[in-house]
């Protein structure tokens, strides 16, 4: 299973230090959700995690390897990432669309194998877009079109996958589903770090949270250790009802501060 | 499994269409002879007439039609994969203004009736010029949106300098052959034009064809594309002196033929999968034939002066284009 340490990182983008000695270490198997409020730095561990971004200081080891050090293909290979924002330039199929997953294994001017189908069909029928198959990805619906991305995203059969809100523009359902299908890749040893929004959604599927707020690491648990009124309070700004007499707490925002 | 194998008719048609092209471009033309003796000369045992015909004059144009399209083709393939806009174009990042003001400057100064090869490298010099003031420009930054503003500053840098020539052009003479150079030939071409052409655009298209994995991903947005193991800088490099040399050596031997670079790529991606890979090859196949197909269209249509190669290919390629848009749903 693969390892991902986080060791006194810290990132600058521009003169802004947007992530500041931040320390964790992730093993496959598991779901962690990072949580934070817009700006605190979520997205930007995500891409350091990716080697897309330099670090001012600390490191990040993947299976021990410095990722500045790695090879960026076998980076590609070992950590799948979905960025937010659905960014599709040209109006490929889906298929053509999920088969881009692929390209970390291909060489200059070589064309897919068969291997690479099987597992282009795989990532299809894991995110349920077999029968958009023929669909023209850039006129599917949003939720259609967050599923087509992640297939692609999944077609990688990475052991680490990094996704970046990826309930964005998906009705309750679609979101449901998503987090189910994270959790399963999760449960089959994969490592998956999902950036979300939905507090609840976070706590119910998660095995642990990190909540970052202002580029620093707040609180890292599970979701009940994590998500407290006075956590919320003091980076969320606001007052929120937590039930915690199911299994996972229910998180109900009430008011701002 | 369909889509590995799909698509798999478009290369040989393209290259069936090629070759098509190419044959009527040595066997039409306006010299009174007839096409058995060519064929005989095709075939090494030619009259000299003939063979003086065929070898010196016919080979030398179709071999450039057949390189400048295909470079100018594939050049606007890859760049509008690359900055992921179909409006894009050879010209767009200022290689081809750069490179038709070298040759202007061959005119202007007399240069150029010294050898036939002093235009043709003039031109490809002030590309690669060109193409070191974009680097300075654009060089650093990541986004295609400052390298497409540094390349509309390097071009307009170029036309003001053509227009500086035409300006202070000694005679209407002078301005009269640089005008007329500008609007794009395959006239009157020797061989010493290919071999300054051919080598410029044999490492250009290299250049370019190989980075078809990273354009790919590119349609995922640079992140994404990153994430999927592409060097984006080693791409841009190669891209910007791909273009600069094989676009510089395309405009040095055949002046500006323009639109063939913007509406190829829309013609052959309906017939692909629309990534920005698979229109690559079939795009420079496609422009080398549709160049030598003008340059037939210039031999047989009647005119009192002799029509200009980028005077047909816009005349033929924009009515084309918008015909193909109109039927299109899709636009690109």
């Amino acid at each position: 299973m693969v390892k991902i340490q986080i060791e006194e990182a810290t990132v600058p983008i521009g003169r802004r230090t947007v992530l500041q000695d931040v320390n964790a270490t992730f093993e496959g198997g598991s779901l962690i959700g990072i949580i934070g409020p817009n700006g605190a730095g979520k997205s930007t561990l995500a891409r350091a995690i990716l080697g897309l971004l330099p670090l001012a200081s600390g490191y990040i080891l993947v299976d021990d390897q410095d990722i500045a050090a790695m090879d960026r293909p076998a980076l590609a290979r070992t950590i799948a990432y979905l960025s937010q924002g659905q960014t599709l330039h040209w109006p490929l199929s889906v298929e053509r669309l999920v088969a881009l997953g692929r390209l970390p294994y291909l060489a200059p001017l070589s064309r897919l194998l068969p291997g690479d189908a099987a597992a282009i069909d795989r990532a299809m029928a894991l995110a349920d877009v077999g029968d958009l198959r023929e669909r023209i990805a850039t006129e599917l619906s949003g939720g259609e079109r967050a599923r087509a991305l992640l297939a692609r995203a999944l077609a990688v059969e990475a052991p680490a996958l990094v996704v970046d809100e990826p309930l964005a523009s998906l009705d309750p359902g679609h979101q449901l589903e998503v987090m189910e299908l994270l959790v399963r890749q999760a449960r089959s040893d994969t490592l998956v770090i999902a950036i979300l929004h939905d507090l609840t959604l976070a706590a119910r599927y998660c095995d642990r949270l990190l909540l970052l707020d202002q580029g620093r690491l707040i609180a890292d648990g599970t979701p009940a250790d994590v998500l407290t009124e006075d956590r919320l309070a003091s980076v969320y700004g606001i007052a929120a009802s937590i039930d915690r007499s199911g299994r996972a707490p229910i998180i109900l925002p009430l008011s701002r501060i | 499994m369909n889509i590995v194998r799909r698509h798999r008719l478009l290369l040989p048609g393209l290259i069936v269409f090629l070759l098509m092209a190419a044959t009527s471009s040595l066997l039409i033309g306006t010299a009174p002879i007839g096409q058995a003796r060519l064929f005989a000369a095709l075939g090494g045992h030619g009259d000299r007439i003939a063979d003086t015909i065929l070898f010196d004059l016919r080979l030398p144009r179709m071999l450039l039609g057949l390189t400048v399209g295909a470079m100018l083709g594939l050049a606007g393939a890859a760049l509008q994969g690359y900055l992921r806009n179909p409006l894009a174009e050879p010209s767009v990042l200022g290689a081809s203004n750069a490179s038709a003001l070298g040759a202007v400057a061959a005119l202007y100064f007399g240069l150029a009736d010294l050898h036939p090869a002093v235009l043709p490298i003039l031109s490809i010099l002030t590309g690669l010029a060109a193409l070191i003031l974009l680097f300075a420009l654009a060089g650093r930054s990541e986004s295609p949106l400052t390298l497409i503003l540094a390349g509309i500053a390097v071009a307009t840098l170029a036309g003001a300098g053509i227009s500086l020539a035409l300006n202070l052009s000694p005679n209407p003479f002078a301005a009269m052959d640089i005008t007329t150079w500008l609007l794009g030939s395959l006239e009157n071409r020797s061989f010493s034009h290919v071999w300054v052409a051919l080598p410029c655009i044999a490492i250009g298209a290299t250049l370019l064809m190989i980075d078809g994995r990273a354009l790919d991903a590119l349609t995922l947005g640079e992140d994404n594309a990153r994430a999927l193991g592409a060097n984006l800088r080693k791409t841009r490099l190669r891209l910007l002196i791909g273009v600069a040399i094989g676009v510089g050596g395309a405009v040095a031997v055949s002046g500006a033929i323009g639109f063939v670079g913007l509406i190829v790529p829309h013609l052959v991606r309906p017939l692909t999968d629309r990534s920005p890979s698979a229109i690559l090859l079939p795009s420079a196949l496609a422009g080398a034939a549709l160049l030598m197909l003008a340059d037939v269209g210039v031999r047989l249509i009647p005119t009192n002066n002799e029509l200009k190669l980028g005077v047909v290919t816009a005349m033929m390629g924009v009515p084309v284009f918008i015909f193909h848009l109109l039927r299109e749903k899709r636009i690109w």
